[in-house]
This record gives C-alpha cells, structure tokens and sequence, in this order.
C-alpha cells in the first residue's frame, strides 16, 4: 500500500507540529474575497503585523458585485464599501487584484483554475467553503473562516488537524445527459450532508476519470455540502491538459518539471484509505433537490420520499422541508412549476456549463411568467460565451445574460428571489433563505436541467428536450 | 489579552435549546448582514429571518422566548454550523450571548472557527443532546457547566461526557487559541519550507 494524494500533499507542506497538537500546514496559493477579508486586514493591522507573501494572495471581488450595472460607485453603498476596502487593502499589501478593469474579475473559484493560478500539488485555502473547488486539479483546498484568512495573511500557513480520507469511487459511465451535478447530488443523497465530517473526499473510478476538468470542479465544489473538509480527483492527462498554457501555469522547461511533480503526487493505483465507498454511475439520473439541504435529492424520475421510508432521524428534517418548500411526501418532482431560473454559480457558473444549457435553450422561449438568469462565473467566461455567439443564445431564448459574479447563489447582491418564489437553480445550496427571500424555495440541478425548466416552465427530464429536435 | 483571560476550561450558564438537525449558517446569519467590513453588531441578526417574519413580526423561536433569555448555552442537535464558512456565524452567537454551544455534531468549518472565537462547541451523544434539551425545557434555570478540562457537561444532578477535538479542547483548556500567535514563532521554518516548493520556484516566472 502507498500513500495517497492528500497525505502526499500534507507531509510536503508540514511545517511541523503546534503546541495545541495541530499541524503548521503551509499554504501554496491564498484566495481572498470582498467578504470575508476586511475583518482579516483589520486584525493585521491591529496587531502590526504586514502580509507575510503577498506574491501567493490574489484577489477578486464576486459576492457583492451587481450583475446589470457595475459602474462606480456602486448603487448599493454597501457594496462600494466592500469593493474599497478590498482595493485598498490589496493595494496597501501589493496584493494582485482581479478588479473589474482587469478583465480577469470573477467568482474566486472559477478564476483561479481558469487563469492557471490553481495548480495540482499545491495547498490552497480561501474565506469561503466552496474552496473545496480547487481540488479537482489535483490540490488539497480548504474553505476557512476569517481569522484563519488573517493567520495566513500574516503567515502564509494554518493550524489544522489532518482529516481522515474516503474514496468515492463511481464505477461505470454516466448516461447521456447525466452529468457531474447529478452525480455530486446522487453521492450526496446516499451519503447524506453530515457523512464527510472527519474526512477528505477523493473521487475516482472510471466515471469520474471520464469527466472535464469543469465537470470535475462542479463535483468537487459541493464536497463541503456532503460535511467533507476537502475533495479532489487525483491529476491525469486531462488535468495537465487543462492547465498547459494558461497565464500563471509553468512554461518551457518548467513545464516538464512540473508535470513530473504533478505525476508525483498523485494517488497510485494501491493507495490506502480510510474508509471506501463505491457507487454505480448508471444508477444516476439528472437530479433535483426536493427539501432545503442538498442531500435532499432524487433522479427526475422519482417521488419526494415518504417519511415513514425514511430513516427515523431524517423524518424530522424532511417533514420541517416539506412544509416550507409546501410539498407533501410521495409527489414526483417532475411538473413542479417554477418561477424563477439561474444559471450561474461557483458550481456551474463556467463555460461548459452555459454551452449545456445553451443547447437546451436554443431555439426555444422561456416559458411566460418564469424570469430566467445566466450570470457567467467570470469575465473570461462572458467573453467566451459571446465569442460563441452563446449570449445570443440565452437572450433570443427570453434569459436576461449578465455580468460576472456570484449574482443569485447567495443574492448579497440585488439578485434575489421574492417571497416564495420557486426556483431552478445551478448553484449549490438550497437552504432556506439562501436566495435572498426568507420564504424563497430553491431547487438544485443542473445547467441544462434549469434550462429545460425555465423553457418548460415547470421541472422536467432535460433529456426529453435533446430528443425532440 | 493576556492568556489568563483566554483560557475556556469551564463554561457555565443557562441553557437555550434549538431543536434542529444540519442548522446551516445561512440561517445563523443571513447574507445580507454579512454586508459590512466589520463583525460590529452582528448579534441582534442572529437567527433574524428564523425569529422574525417580513414584516418584523416575532416568530415562535427560543432566541425570542423569554423563558431562555439570559441563556448562554446553546444546545442543538446534529451537524451545526454546515453550509458557508462565514465565520459571521459564531461571530454572532458570541455577539448575541453564548459562551459554549453542546449538541451532536458540528460542521467542521463551523467548529474550527468556534476555537478561533474562543468559543467552545462540545458534542454530546444524540441522546445526550435531546434529553439536555428536554431538561431545559423544563427547567429554564438550570445550571450547565461545561467542563472540558473534566470532559463532562454537569447539568443538576445529571453528567453527560463530552468529545471534541483535542487539539480544540487543548487550545480552549490553556488559552492558546489564538491561532495567530501560535503560528507566528515559526514563520521562518514556514518560510524555508517556501523555498524548496517545486511550484513556487517556477511562479516566480509567470507574469
């Protein structure tokens, strides 16, 4: 037996051992956000102390930031405040900034991979949960609250404890029209949202090889959702072909020392794990969620669970669900009317994504009464969208096709549901209020599964729309 | 601060049961109160859109029940503290009153962030954790003490063991729990490790 990726990548950036017991974990790349890091640059600051290498911080704004009109000042103060305290603690650090004139500005987790910043073997760490991202390159990624953003800031490393490490291997191929949203949902239905606790999930077998780097990221980002402190897919031939020649990825004769680095750190064929979990790919159908955690799933073809066929502590949860989505148990999902579609997030907010969901809404009209978004995940990715004429796409369709940013996931910008709308939703959370309105009602699926809903005007099989062309 | 008032071996308060398994911290503290560059205030949003309706109206909610006012320990059930990382949510339990959270599971996000605040969160066995609640349910005034350096919550004559981490419970027992300053001394081994990174030797190249 060998030793896996995440103890591969641990041991190399251990520092060493902290008199609590927790390791000193050096972190290769920090990320740092509009929110979740002015309180850090406050505490520096507080305590003297300057950022010790602001050469590995980078940094952008995506949480606030309005999706229609993004002059400056911003119409919400706010917002602007938020947007100035960044820029001027960035500044004042020489810390690089991905601000709007850049051209480079985004959700944090999209631009990281795509500008090459995020790379296999690296530590990786960020003021936000949905860091686990960064994993599916191949790197050990953690989301962190804010005084752990000021312990790195002042010194580049974390005190952590080594999680344990489960192997989630999904055996087989995924059918067509069935992708790494469905699957990341169906893992998290049968693991639940508390199952990961303790752990790192890596995800492996022949289903999950055969996913792109994208799908990979949207099946990593929602590690944290299953309670999972990181998740990853060991690096292969379609990492490093996803990396090679993007801005910060190595050149030349780097680039070969890098890819034998990256083959070293990967997981061998006979790595141990802690704990070992297999599932069938074929078993996946395009998912929606049904309750107000993302464990609370089922394929399309299904019916909303009973409680009594639930186990006894879930019937609690599901019965306070049921009540607030106003679903009884034993409904389909299929045919529910929605009034709200996103498309967009840290989770499908990338170019694969929109072309998905661009395929279903070709041609098609946005069904009356439903108002439909696509918000790309970076400014990159909208520039991509429109060279492919996608953008025209979505807007002949009835989809309103905005500015970068992460807009309706978490609505702290003016993106937000009303009363108890229902929405189709590409993003990763469904938790009650998350879309901005107390009594909102969040339904998680896939790109092409919100735009067959937004088309349709209610759920339904994304694949039935394929065939009919 | 000095050491002395950092240290967290015992805690000990009324108790405030919330009755929920997998509370995220979207519900602890909506987004929209993270909408600031400080943690000022955040203790009278805590639970907001949980306690109050639209229209500002008070909900039924045991922040709101006067029974529970006062209370500083927060007993809750399975999986506490998933979703976000934001670390406005512990930030606004603290704000908000409470000095020690006991239940069945925590996120781990959530729990490292606690130890960050100071603020211990213990877990108790699922039954524990019910019958805790039960027990102030129907004694508003019982006094709980969580003791970690016992290992043991002691609520009247009842005792129920304790776990968490012991690194967590290591950091709260001797008040070492600036992480900052734990991490400080060795910055220069932090740096050293630096310099022999395959992938930063050939960052220093890019653009």
């Amino acid at each position: 037996m060998s030793a896996n990726l995440f103890d591969k990548i641990w041991d190399l950036h251990k520092v060493g051992r902290l008199p609590s017991g927790r390791d000193q974990l050096f972190i290769g790349l920090h990320l740092v956000h509009e929110v979740t890091s002015p309180q850090a640059f406050a505490m520096l600051a507080e305590r003297g102390l300057p950022v010790a290498f602001p050469e590995r911080t980078f940094a952008t704004s995506d949480h606030i930031i309005p999706t229609e009109d993004q002059s400056r000042p911003f119409m919400d103060p706010q917002a602007e405040a938020m947007m100035a305290a960044l820029e001027s603690n960035a500044a004042a650090s020489r810390i690089e900034l991905f601000g709007l004139a850049s051209g480079k500005q985004g959700i944090v987790h999209v631009i990281g991979p795509e500008l090459g910043l995020t790379q296999p073997g690296m530590t990786i760490a960020c003021g936000d949960s949905h860091t686990s991202t960064h994993g599916a390159l191949g790197a050990l990624a953690f989301g962190i609250g804010t005084s752990q953003v000021r312990d790195l800031l002042a010194t580049q490393t974390l005190a952590m404890d080594r999680p344990k490490v489960r192997r989630i291997s999904v055996r087989g191929a995924l059918g067509a029209g069935v992708g790494a949203k469905d699957m990341i949902l169906f893992i998290l239905s049968r693991l639940g949202v508390e199952g990961g606790i303790g752990y790192a999930y890596e995800y492996a077998g022949a289903a999950v090889r055969a996913l792109g780097m994208e799908a990979r990221m949207t099946l990593c980002n929602m590690s944290i959702e299953g309670g999972a402190r990181a998740g990853y897919v060991s690096p292969d031939e379609t990492t490093f072909e996803y990396v090679r020649g993007r801005p910060y990825a190595p050149a030349g004769a780097d680039w070969d020392r890098a890819i034998a680095f990256w083959r070293s750190i990967a997981s061998a064929e006979d790595a141990s794990f802690d704990d070992e979990v297999e599932l069938d790919a074929a078993e996946v159908e395009p998912m929606v969620t049904w309750g107000t955690n993302p464990g609370q799933g089922i394929g399309i073809s299904g019916r909303m669970p009973r409680l009594s066929e639930l186990p006894s502590a879930r019937r609690e949860g599901a019965r306070a669900a049921y009540a607030h989505m106003g679903f009884a148990e034993g409904e389909p999902i299929a045919g529910k009317r929605i009034s709200v579609a996103f498309i967009g997030s840290c989770t499908n907010g990338r170019i694969s994504d929109l072309r998905e969901a661009a395929a279903v809404a070709k041609g098609r009209k946005v069904a009356a009464g439903v108002r439909a978004l696509v918000v790309p995940g970076s400014m990159r990715v909208a520039a991509q969208a429109r060279e492919e004429g996608l953008d025209l796409v979505f807007r002949e369709a009835g989809f309103d096709f905005r500015l970068a940013g992460c807009s309706m996931c978490l609505a702290m910008n003016p993106d937000k549901l009303v009363g108890d709308q229902l929405c189709a939703s590409s993003s990763n959370r469904n938790f009650i209020g998350r879309q901005g309105s107390a009594r909102g009602r969040t339904l998680l699926m896939s790109p092409a599964m919100v735009a067959a809903a937004a088309v349709s005007g209610e759920v339904v099989d994304a694949r039935s729309l394929y065939g009919d062309r | 601060m000095a050491i002395d008032n950092r240290i967290r071996a015992l805690v000990s308060g009324r108790g405030l049961p919330l009755r929920e398994d997998d509370v995220d911290t979207d519900r602890i503290i909506p987004a929209r109160y993270l909408k600031g560059v400080s943690f000022e205030g955040l203790g009278e949003y805590a639970f907001r859109d949980a306690r109050f309706d639209e229209s500002g109206k008070p909900k039924a909610h045991p922040f709101n029940d006067p029974r529970f006012a006062g209370a500083s320990i927060l007993v809750v059930n399975r999986n506490f503290g998933c979703g976000s990382s934001r670390e406005h949510a512990p930030q606004a339990l603290v704000r908000a009153g409470i000095a020690a959270i006991a239940g069945e599971s925590f996120a781990e996000i959530f729990a490292g962030n606690c130890v960050s605040l100071g603020l211990p969160a213990v877990s108790l066995s699922a039954d524990g954790a019910r019958e805790l609640q039960d027990m102030v349910e129907a004694d508003p005034a019982l006094r709980i003490e969580v003791d970690l350096e016992a290992g043991e919550l002691r609520a009247g004559p009842r005792r129920f063991p304790l776990a968490m981490p012991e690194t967590h419970r290591k950091a709260l027992v001797t008040g070492l729990w600036d992480s900052t300053a734990e991490l400080l001394p060795t910055l220069a081994a932090a740096r050293s490790l630096a310099a022999g990174l395959p992938y930063l030797a050939w960052a220093r190249a890019a653009p």
